[in-house]
């Protein structure tokens, strides 16, 4: 099935599971950096898991204020990524610390993954996966080290929903505006 | 401070050849690859050597290597495996990133270039066919006395008529956008954007993201060298102008048609800067051609579609990090010219030519993947590039317009790919290296 064969029709919900291995079997899509994980009603997405170097952990509620600083800095600073929702947690299991760091993106990871460690690289903004255990230290000028790391961590999903599947973050804010656009010429019309 | 001593011309300088021929070769053994490699090397000239003749000189001889190539030289394993991946692997298993599906499968290439033994490329590029037959047959008594030699295949190149600017098959005016290096003296024309770090093209120089990294060994081998990325690209100008006659009711339709598909009329005037009629002077005056941008200019695409060829591979302003995009493009048309109005012949004519940068996955295949074949490249959602993306007869293009956009569907491919590779482009230094090798560093590697 191609991706467009999957997108349906918005309106109505949809979910996915996904085969034992991540990938239907017979339409694995090669991207430059590996296989091409499935999209699916929620869109593409990733979910890193690593543990965190012993006692590391203020550094990561020190990065949350600096993310926020940034955005509200630069609301564009993670355009290039292609975003819905980022989710970052930290968790315990017997007695150390671990890291998720869930994305869901409107492109594959595979498209633009220099941009995002170009955009890492420039803005500091991942300093905190140079706290996680096997984080490459040479990943500003090793891009192919970083993917590595990446998809090596990376956790794949068997099961995901979409409520308005398929729909991109792009096409989203263009309903928005057309709908202020709209409310914006009634007031006009009054 | 750039080495032009030592780098080959063709990354440098574009030289004023009407004509020219690639010639695609094997090797049986190392022995007879050096061998074929030393006498040739002393005619592969760097690009100080052509800036100071070029006036002067006749021909110009390039020469680069596959992995393979390094490999049936008796390059050591050690070495071989500091290359980068999608190098190593070359532009056969690259297919599906790449687009080569399909009709361009390189099942269907042809010269031999989808094999493990296509080696190196000799790249000729002279000033007129006098000139070109001499070196064909210079070049033939070379082969002849390098036992273990083959060519596989060999191209020659034409230019078309009329001579008097580059341009395609279709008609379309080329050359119009290169990226200049810092340090070359050479000054943008508006609109270009600033010079580049020299690393983004050559190897051994500070790139956009800093000081060089991960160099192939020996840094002799690697230092002035680049990568090149050979596309040869039937175009096929009878189905193109069929479907400009479809499109297109009169003449003026079928330019507005041909100039939405590429962004700029087949003068080179860009439709950002003459949306309604074309402008051949505006094409032809390099400081005004290529200055605009589209994110002010033409956001929505209502002179140049979002989905066209020239949006694509340069999308400006509305790409990120597009310093880490760019590519240097050579090469030249091959095949018979089609006069307008002439039926199919069934000749092959197209392009043949080289995308050179340092990085072939982070420039010329997100370039493929990203830009020329992703289907939702700026939303679209079921389109290609139009001239060169992987058509199949299913997909659309989109023109913006007010009040309603022109939406043609079922576009066919303009375009084949009928061969490619991926060559590793050696400094002028590293060429010697290569021929002086020697039989113990394989049995060392």
């Amino acid at each position: 099935m191609s991706d467009t064969s999957r997108q349906g029709d918005w309106t109505k919900p949809a979910a996915m599971a996904i085969p034992e291995g991540s990938f239907f079997k017979d339409e694995v899509k090669q991207g430059r950096y590996g296989p091409i994980f499935p999209k699916t009603p929620a869109c593409y997405g990733f979910s890193i898991i690593a543990k965190i170097i012993p006692g590391r952990e203020p550094v990561f509620y020190e990065y949350a204020k600096n993310i926020e600083k940034a955005v509200a800095g630069q609301p564009d600073v993670l355009a290039v990524l292609k975003l819905h929702y980022l989710r970052w947690n930290l968790f315990e299991i017997k007695g150390e610390t671990y890291f998720q760091y869930m994305g869901i993106f409107d492109t594959d990871f595979d498209k633009y993954v220099e941009d995002a460690v170009g955009l890492f690289a420039a803005s500091g903004l991942v300093t905190v996966f140079e706290n996680l255990e096997g984080f490459p230290n040479d990943w500003k000028t090793n891009a192919p080290a970083f993917i590595k790391f990446v998809r090596d961590h990376h956790r794949p999903s068997f099961l995901e929903y979409g409520e308005y599947p398929f729909v991109s973050a792009d096409e989203i804010k263009k309903a928005l505006q057309l709908k202020a656009a709209f409310s914006n010429m009634l007031d006009q019309m009054q | 401070m750039i080495e032009y001593e030592d780098i080959q011309h063709i990354l440098l300088t574009r030289v004023p050849a009407l004509t020219g021929r690639y010639e695609f070769l094997s090797f049986r053994n190392a022995a007879s690859g050096r061998a074929w490699l030393s006498a040739i090397l002393e005619k592969a000239q760097s690009a100080a050597e052509v800036r100071a003749s070029v006036e002067q000189d006749k021909r110009w001889v390039t020469v680069a290597f596959t992995w393979n190539g390094l490999h049936a030289l008796g390059v050591d394993e050690r070495s071989l495996a500091t290359f980068p991946e999608e190098f190593r692997q070359g532009m056969v298993a690259r297919a599906e990133i790449l687009g080569d599906t399909g009709q361009n499968h390189p099942d269907n290439w042809v010269g031999g270039l989808a094999s493990p033994d296509l080696h190196a490329i000799a790249i000729l590029f002279a000033r007129d066919a006098a000139e070109r037959n001499r070196c064909q047959i210079e070049h033939a008594n070379l082969v002849a006395q390098c036992e273990g030699v083959k060519v596989l295949s060999a191209l020659d190149l034409e230019a078309t008529p009329p001579f008097d600017y580059a341009h395609d098959h279709f008609g379309y005016r080329d050359r119009l956008s290169q990226p200049v290096i810092e340090g070359t003296g050479e000054v943008p024309t508006p609109g270009t954007g600033a010079p580049l770090k020299p690393g983004e093209f050559v190897l051994g120089y500070p790139d956009e993201n800093g000081p060089p990294a991960n160099l192939p060994q020996p840094e002799i081998l690697s230092r002035n060298g680049s990568y090149m990325a050979y596309r040869r690209l039937e175009e096929h100008v009878a189905k193109f102008r069929d479907f400009l006659r479809e499109h297109g009711k009169t003449p003026e339709e079928q330019e507005l048609i041909a100039a939405k598909l590429m962004g700029r009329w087949r003068s080179g005037a860009p439709l950002t800067l003459a949306p309604d009629k074309d402008d051949p002077a505006l094409g032809a005056d390099p400081q005004r051609n290529n200055d605009f941008n589209y994110k002010q200019m033409d956001p929505h695409g209502y002179a140049v579609p979002l989905g066209s060829h020239m949006r694509r591979m340069n999308p400006r302003d509305t790409a990120h990090n597009m310093n880490r995009r760019r590519m240097i493009r050579r090469g030249a048309t091959y095949g018979p010219h089609l006069p307008e109005g002439a039926a199919e012949d069934g000749a092959e004519r197209g392009i043949a030519a080289f995308v050179i940068c340092a990085s072939l996955i982070r420039q010329f295949e997100f370039a493929q993947n990203v830009w020329v074949n992703d289907r939702s490249f700026h939303e679209l959602g079921n389109e290609r590039d139009p001239i060169i993306g992987n058509q199949d007869g299913t997909l659309e293009f989109k023109i913006p317009k007010r009040p309603i956009r022109k939406k043609i569907t079922g576009l066919p491919a303009f375009t084949t790919v009928r061969g490619g590779a991926y060559f590793f482009l050696p400094g002028i230094k590293a060429l010697r290296y290569l021929a002086t090798l020697d039989d113990t560093s394989i049995e060392t590697g």
